[in-house]
């Protein structure tokens, strides 16, 4: 049987997805269904005196939901410091208070105008300024969420005596994931078990949050996803609360209940991106070796803990890029703020501090007069380099290749020699970022997910891939049929994908942090290679052919089935109290180019061009592989050039696609991808995680190519027409 | 409540009378009355393109459309396009090129995508960039929507 891994299977769902009989949440309908609505506060900070409704109103057939109905109020993560609904705290501007459900849905929109909240507003903290000063506090006296500190060699001071001292503050906004189908959820209840689904990207998440809630367990919750279009982060921890609203609804109403976002309310309450503010002293020699950085890094967590706490660290430990530095201090900081609580979203606090050291570095170029990938280049971290942590890399590190192969197909050092190119009012220049991503969980985090998969033989000839992680456009129904196809010696066509439910499959841990194919993927490989030993046993015990020996496993229940727990790799050893060792298994590794044309009259920026050489590991999949590095750039040129949100106290002004502007068609690159293959030895295959990887670079590159073709440095993402125009006032442009 | 009045249309080839406000959303009208469930809702103001649909052949944003406006009118939803067993080769293509992931902008884009086909078989990359410019995508980064489209261009002139 010829080897599916490394072959451009079509996407098996695709069929469904094309044809639009692929449901998802919206299209789902329950018999005697009601449609949910939240009500929600409209101060972001405040005493919440009571819930009123409008005696006038008819409020027959309408069930409505407050914290007097939930039975213990918290949802269940990290901490749980955030209520299902809010009883007398006003955290943030769009902070649930009621829940409103209603058979007709134009009733339920009428129902929703006779709510009306008494608030006392309090002075709320808006920003991480706002939270450091700690003039009104609102998480402990210091309003700080989490801090970490990382430090290699003599630390951050070493800076101060380098023979080139370069500092600089980049900063990043929020950004809103805008996955096309908001968040959904139906919930309703059998008995004592309480049922959902909808779009999501973790089940087992969302279990957890029903059983704490609700006070049920395992077997008492069954989470089932739908189809779901689209996550990138916005759907891991987000969706709890939409499942926990539908089922409070639920029992109330003795209905099934559908609680679909509007795009306007998914902008608003859902999470976003963490905004940054980077500082970062560098130090390095005449001849540009880097010797010594200080970097403090912060971030605006938004009114609960959420994720933050890991979003934090994962910018932390990215923040000394992909170069070898000899002495490090990293300061990571998040505070609270009143504002939605920011949460994951592809790249996890990476493409923050990715950004601030690429554009840090290019800064570093200029201060000594040389090309930024030059200097880039010439500190690279290489096989047996430290990183900041104190890791040492043994293997797959491809970053080399990637920079090679992305400097040929962009023509970046001719492009860059010749200069910025000038015709009539337009400038045009190009720009690199190279980079790594961490694939998998920080440190010991897969120790203690311990993340299982099980694969079964079937009847007639066929296996069933059984795991939580789910597919939400990445691919992951596809790719993990390759994987064990191959790893049982069958054709893909063979394979099947059980959808993913709670009550149905095991807890593989959350689908997110790159570690999908990598971790997870590596034991659907082991589980399936366990199937295939059991099989060819099977032959030689009893002399069977092959489909005999498949048939008698497959009808014995005690054998059919592999059930595999993730081991993480021997020898990597990371140390939580001080914050050193291997924080990732792996890393993938990247370079990007972006070529830009500038117009020097209104200050548009359109990227023309992007070539990105991404080294994953192994491909599975080259046409779902290469998918998901465009997406992934995209999604950071947008961050870098459109995407602002704007809030005005505490309210975000334009929550909607008409202005929270996210590319089209027209204003995306032709993209030339080129993967490279630095094989790591415990992913399936030599795979690594490719998910978040390419949302790191675009921001930086685009930077840096706005630079070559006017001249005008950029340190804070986005960057529009207003900013260029604010940047070549103050002077510098051409 | 809003009047309901009578209206005929033909959607996917087949005839239909039904009885709806004229004020009613065709979008909702497609997913609800007809259980036309293909056709998408993103944000429901004419800016994601997921609830494109044909209208006499014209790619409209099926939220903003009032029922009202139908009648007479010929309505192309993805369900009239191929079906699983039967893929039109712009569906082939799209799958085949990954030019769909999560698959909520795809019914939108194919029908943006057929509206293009059907005026220019054999399209530039700047034409298929403008035509399916009103369906927004978070997934893909376009670039294989666009290939797919050319790829389909190129096997319906291997057909005909
Ligand atoms: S739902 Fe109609 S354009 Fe977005
Ligand atoms: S495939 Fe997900 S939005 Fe296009």
């Amino acid at each position: 049987m010829a080897p599916s891994i490394g072959t451009s299977v079509p996407r098996v769902d695709g069929p469904a997805k094309v044809c639009g009989s692929a449901r998802y949440v919206d299209d789902l309908v329950l018999p005697g269904m009601l449609h949910g609505a939240t009500v929600r506060s409209d101060v972001p900070r405040g005493r919440l005196l009571g819930v009123d409704l409008d005696p006038a109103f008819d409020w027959t057939g309408i069930t409505v939901v407050t914290a007097d109905d939930v039975p213990v109020n918290a949802v269940p993560l990290i901490e749980s410091d955030q209520p299902v609904l809010a009883r007398d705290e006003i955290r943030h501007a769009y902070e649930p208070v009621a829940l409103l459900a209603c058979e007709d849905r134009l009733r339920l929109a009428q129902a929703l105008r006779h709510v009306t909240l008494r608030v006392e507003p309090l002075p709320p903290v808006l920003t991480i300024d706002d939270a450091l000063a700690a003039r009104e506090a609102i998480r402990g006296a210091d309003n700080v969420i989490k801090r970490y500190r990382i430090t290699k060699g003599r630390g951050g001071a070493a800076v101060e005596g380098c023979e080139v001292v370069v500092r600089g503050v980049y900063e990043t906004g929020w950004q809103e994931h805008v996955y096309i189908e908001p968040n959904g959820m139906i919930g309703w209840w059998d008995g004592d078990t309480a049922r959902v689904e909808g779009s999501l990207q973790c089940p087992y998440y969302v279990q957890k949050g029903i059983k704490g809630v609700f006070g049920l367990p395992d077997d008492g919750v069954d989470v089932t996803q739908a189809v779901t279009g689209g996550g990138f982060g916005g759907k891991e921890e987000y969706p709890t609360l939409v499942a926990l609203h539908a089922l409070l609804l639920a029992k109330k109403s003795g209905r099934p209940v559908k609680l679909v976002y509007g795009r306007q309310e998914d902008v608003e309450a859902s999470t976003k991106r963490h905004p940054s503010r980077v500082e970062i002293a560098s130090g390095c020699d005449r001849d540009g070796t880097l010797r010594a950085v200080s970097i403090r890094v912060l971030f605006d967590g938004g009114a609960y803990v959420t994720l933050t706490p890991v979003v934090l660290s994962r910018g932390a430990l990215h923040a000394c890029g992909a170069y070898r530095w000899e002495d490090v201090t990293v300061e990571a900081v998040a505070v609270a703020t009143n504002t939605p609580p920011n949460g994951a979203f592809r790249g996890f606090g990476a493409p923050q501090t990715i950004w601030a050291i690429e554009r840090h570095l290019d800064r570093v170029a200029r201060t000594l007069g040389t090309d930024p990938v030059a200097l880039k280049r010439k500190n690279l971290l290489r096989l047996g380099d430290t990183t900041a942590t104190g890791q040492t890399l043994k293997e797959s590190v491809g970053v080399e290749e990637c920079v090679e192969k992305a400097m040929a197909a962009s023509g970046y050092v001719e492009k860059r020699e010749r200069g910025p190119v000038v015709t009539g009012r337009t400038a045009r220049g190009v720009g690199a970022a190279i980079f790594l991503h961490g694939a998998g969980f920080t440190g010991s985090g897969e120790k203690y997910l311990k993340g299982k998969v099980a694969v079964d033989l079937l009847p007639g000839g066929r296996a069933r891939v059984r795991t939580g992680s789910t597919d939400i456009g990445q691919g992951t129904e596809t790719v993990f049929r390759q994987i064990a196809a191959d790893g049982l010696g069958i054709g893909v066509e063979n394979v099947d994908f059980a959808v993913p439910s709670t009550a149905n499959v095991p807890d593989s841990g959350p689908t997110v942090a790159s570690r999908t194919v990598m971790v997870v993927g590596s034991i659907v490989d082991a589980a399936a290679k366990e199937l295939r030993a059991r099989l060819e046993a099977e032959e030689k015990a009893r002399g069977a052919t092959r489909s005999a020996a498949w048939e008698r496993l497959a009808a014995d229940p005690a054998r059919a089935t592999s059930l595999v727990q993730y081991e993480p790799p021997p020898g990597v050893v990371w140390d939580d109290a001080t914050y050193s060792g291997d924080a990732y298994p792996a890393y993938g590794w990247a370079c990007d180019v972006a070529e830009v044309e500038v117009d020097l009259d209104t200050f548009e920026t359109k990227v023309t061009g992007f070539w990105a050489a991404v080294d994953v590991g192994r491909v599975i999949n080259p046409t779902l592989c290469a998918g998901q590095v465009e997406g992934g750039t995209l999604q950071a040129i947008g961050w870098a050039l459109t995407e602002k949100l704007v809030t005005k106290d505490g309210k975000i002004l334009n929550p909607r696609m008409t202005n929270y502007i996210v590319p089209t068609s027209l204003d995306a690159p032709p993209f030339t991808t080129t993967l490279v293959e630095a094989a790591y030895s415990r992913g399936p295959g030599g795979a690594k995680g490719v998910g978040e990887l390419p949302m790191d670079g675009g921001a930086p590159a685009v930077a840096a190519a706005i630079e070559h073709a006017t001249g005008l440095v950029l340190d804070r993402v986005p960057m529009l027409p207003e900013d260029l125009f604010e940047a070549s006032v103050k002077g510098g442009a051409r | 409540m809003s009047m309901e009045t009578n209206i005929t249309l033909t959607v996917n080839g087949s005839v239909v009378t039904l009885e709806a406000p004229p004020a009613a959303r065709l979008l909702d009208v497609l997913r609800e009355r007809l259980g036309l469930t293909g056709t998408k809702e993103g944000c429901g103001e004419g800016e994601c393109g997921a609830c494109t649909v044909l209208l006499d052949g014209v790619p409209v944003n099926a939220c903003l459309v009032a029922f009202g406006q139908c009648d007479g009118r010929e309505v192309t939803t993805v369900e009239g396009l191929g079906s699983t067993a039967h893929l039109t080769p712009l569906q082939e293509a799209m799958v085949t090129e990954g030019g769909a992931q999560c698959g909520i902008c795809t019914p939108g884009m194919l029908l943006s995508a057929e509206a293009l086909l059907r005026e220019e078989p054999r399209p530039t990359e700047p034409q298929i960039r403008e035509a399916i410019a009103g369906n927004i995508c978070r997934c893909t980064g376009y670039q294989r929507i666009v290939n797919a489209v050319n790829e389909a261009a190129r096997r319906r002139e291997a057909r005909s």
